[in-house]
């Protein structure tokens, strides 16, 4: 059964609380990476609420997803907890990956999400090999990739659409296109019009649908995930998006005009779009919203101070969990390095 | 086949590819979860004949032809352990290995450790290495080294049916991410294997093949072989203990430093490229372990860090084979 059901306004509602947390997530790392408190790379999914909170509300929890460098998004439409994810991206211990991860590698396969990943359009494969599990198990529900327009140029992921296709795997290939690849726009990268028209190719279903609107993803989805569990494979959605704030945190973003990102803001930006909706459906007043804002804003504060105080891995925790089966070699290494273990070289013959 | 019955299991002589076989029919018995993907391992029963009748046994569902697409079906394989099944992969030769290479160090290999722990990654890549036929460079090659440097994977090349049935089953087994590499030369020699369904050897463990006082030979795969027949035509002269160490990560350095503590004396013989590899790495292991006992410079017996040529005289020049690890022992004895 999908998370959320877009026909009752109990689901709307939630759809609203889901992007608005995604915002305030982000733009709270944004703020704690630039005062230093986050190490690393962050990639942010701000203008992009619609297709993470539209695809994932269509999914049953029971549903797989696999995500990309900019995985916020689509952990928290999936269900992951904001305390967990913040204190990942702190390093902590209590971070859903015990700090190993960080922001591009928060999974929690439990909750049937395969992970954000590093490398672009390696997702889609994983996700092809989740959909296979599902086929060999006969089980009743869906794998689906998230991954980006650059990741459409990538020879994994057109293996993996040719693989999903061939076979009728139940997946869901969700193109996030948000106009550039890292800094290159997407029609320097591609010589199709729409990416979905890569479908063709492998004689699958391909749509491109309005990825600042939820309601759009949420339905292409939804649709999608009919024909994957009916037995009848896989389809590609496009989904149109913008991201408002640069590919990693510190872009210079020479390869934008600052006006083309205000007229998305100020023209398409999805959660204002989807408030008004229903705001003008008389299922959301302006005073609701403001109510909404500051539940979600609570809950944000309360993961960073979750965050703040979580303890941070003993620095030996970096010798665990590097096989299910632990080798000696590691242990030997870690041995020698931890402690003066004396000179080696056995003895004198 | 001809199948005798000792006091402790009964064993049965087979080759090294029917030993492989065995130990998949076995597993895919034992578990509904392992099912095997790769290109051609269905109809055509696999380009070297290794999963041949496995298709009528299991079924196109869990004997599955693949499209020539290493990075989709290596990568389908990462997804289908993560969410817990138990793939073997077939990557038809080392030398492909390097097209799926993503999927497998950067995800296969990682996975586990990024997530803190919590997922398991039981895939298992079955691929062939090794020169001798005539294939040429993009055929011919040894891989091994490569995916035992990388940290996350666990890497077996067996040298005896025996070994091979073992660890396969061992690896089908783990939770970890294992690849085995099997030498295409040697998939007719014979051996007595277990028959007992339960059999299975650790990864992690060296085996001495044959005991000896004078020099220990480190044999890998084919050279295994060929060191083992070395060591009965020196006998005599020179008594040569012979290990192979079954896998080359996690790697049973204590066996290894246990003989060349009484020999006084090391040869590592593997067909990888001389150059930072796997010789070097066994070689430093007993300099850590057993520095002072080390009586003569350690010997190794490689591919002179050429690409393995089509020519079968080029080919047989750069190939280490048995003589030359002959020669290594008579340097130093």
């Amino acid at each position: 059964m999908p998370t959320i059901n877009l026909e009752t306004e109990e689901g709307r509602l939630e759809a609203l609380r889901r992007m608005l947390t995604i915002r305030t997530f982000d733009a709270t790392a944004a703020d704690l990476f630039a005062d230093g408190e986050i190490p690393g790379f962050v990639h942010l999914y701000i203008g992009e609420e619609a297709v993470a909170v539209g695809a994932c509300g269509a999914l049953d929890d029971e549903d797989y997803i696999t995500s990309t460098h900019r995985g916020h998004g689509h952990c928290i439409a999936k269900g992951l907890e904001p305390e967990h994810m913040m204190a990942e991206l702190f390093g902590s211990s209590e971070g859903y990956c015990n700090g190993k991860g960080g922001s591009m590698h928060i999974a929690d396969v439990d909750a049937n999400m395969l992970g954000a990943n590093g490398i672009v359009g390696a997702g889609p494969p994983i996700a092809a090999g989740a959909a296979l599990r599902i086929h060999l198990k006969d089980e009743d529900r869906v794998a689906l990739a998230f991954f980006g327009d650059g990741a459409v140029a990538q020879g994994q992921v057109h293996e993996s659409l040719n693989l999903a296709a061939t076979w009728e795997l139940p997946a869901v290939f969700v193109i996030e296109n948000n106009q550039y690849g890292e800094g290159t726009p997407v029609d320097q990268q591609h010589n199709v019009e729409n990416l979905s028209e890569q479908a063709e190719a492998y004689e699958i279903p391909g749509v491109t649908v309005d990825g600042m609107d939820v309601t759009a993803v949420y339905e292409a989805v939804e649709e999608a995930r009919r024909r994957a569990r009916d037995g009848d494979g896989p389809t590609v959605i496009e989904a149109e998006t913008y991201r408002f704030r640069g590919h990693f945190e510190g872009d210079p973003q020479v390869y934008r005009e600052e006006s083309e990102i205000e007229r998305w803001k100020e023209e398409r930006d999805p959660i204002d779009q989807f408030k008004h909706r229903l705001i003008d459906r008389g299922e959301l007043s302006a005073d609701g919203y403001e109510e909404l804002q500051t539940e979600v804003e609570a809950a944000i504060d309360d993961a960073v101070a979750y965050a703040r105080d979580a303890p941070m891995p003993e620095p030996a925790d970096a010798y665990q969990d590097m096989y299910a089966e632990p080798v000696p070699e590691i242990e030997a290494f870690a041995a020698q390095l931890r402690a003066d273990g004396g000179l080696p070289g056995g003895e004198i013959r | 086949m001809s199948t005798t019955a000792s006091q402790e299991q009964a064993s049965t002589t087979m080759t090294f590819r029917e030993a492989i076989r065995a130990a998949l029919r076995e597993e895919m018995d034992r578990d509904d979860d392992v099912f095997l993907m790769g290109e051609d391992v269905g109809v055509y029963g696999g380009v070297f004949e290794v999963t041949q009748g496995l298709l009528d046994e299991f079924g196109p569902e869990r004997v599955r032809d693949t499209p020539i697409s290493e990075q989709g079906f290596v990568g389908a394989g990462v997804g289908a352990a993560a969410t817990g099944m138990r793939p073997v992969v077939e990557v038809m030769f080392s030398d492909f290995l390097g097209v799926p290479s993503e999927q497998i160090i950067n995800q296969m290999a990682k996975m586990r450790y990024m997530f803190g722990g919590k997922t398991e990654m039981g895939l298992t890549i079955r691929t062939t290495e090794g020169g001798g036929m005539g294939a040429a460079s993009q055929h011919s090659g040894t891989m091994h080294t490569w995916f035992a440097h990388f940290p996350g994977i666990k890497v077996a090349a067996p040298g005896t049916p025996t070994a091979a049935k073992g660890l396969l089953k061992s690896a089908i087994r783990s939770n970890d991410p294992v690849v085995f590499f099997e030498d295409k030369m040697i998939y007719e020699q014979e051996g007595e294997v277990p028959e007992n369904d339960d059999f299975t050897l650790p990864i992690g463990e060296a085996n001495v093949e044959r005991a000896g006082e004078d020099v220990t030979v480190v044999a890998t795969q084919r050279l295994l072989g060929e060191s083992l027949e070395t060591a009965e035509a020196l006998e005599g002269d020179v008594s040569v203990e012979v290990i192979d160490p079954w896998s080359l990560y996690p790697l049973d350095t204590d066996t290894i430093v246990e003989s060349v503590e009484k020999t006084g004396r090391l040869v590592i013989a593997d067909e990888s490229p001389l150059s930072y590899g796997t010789h070097a790495e066994i070689a430093m292991r007993v300099m850590e372990n057993a520095f002072y006992s080390i009586a003569e410079p350690i010997q190794r017996v490689g591919v002179p860090d050429t690409h393995i040529p089509f020519s079968p005289p080029l080919e047989n020049e750069v190939l280490p084979h048995g003589e030359d690890v002959r020669a290594a022992i008579e340097r130093i004895t």
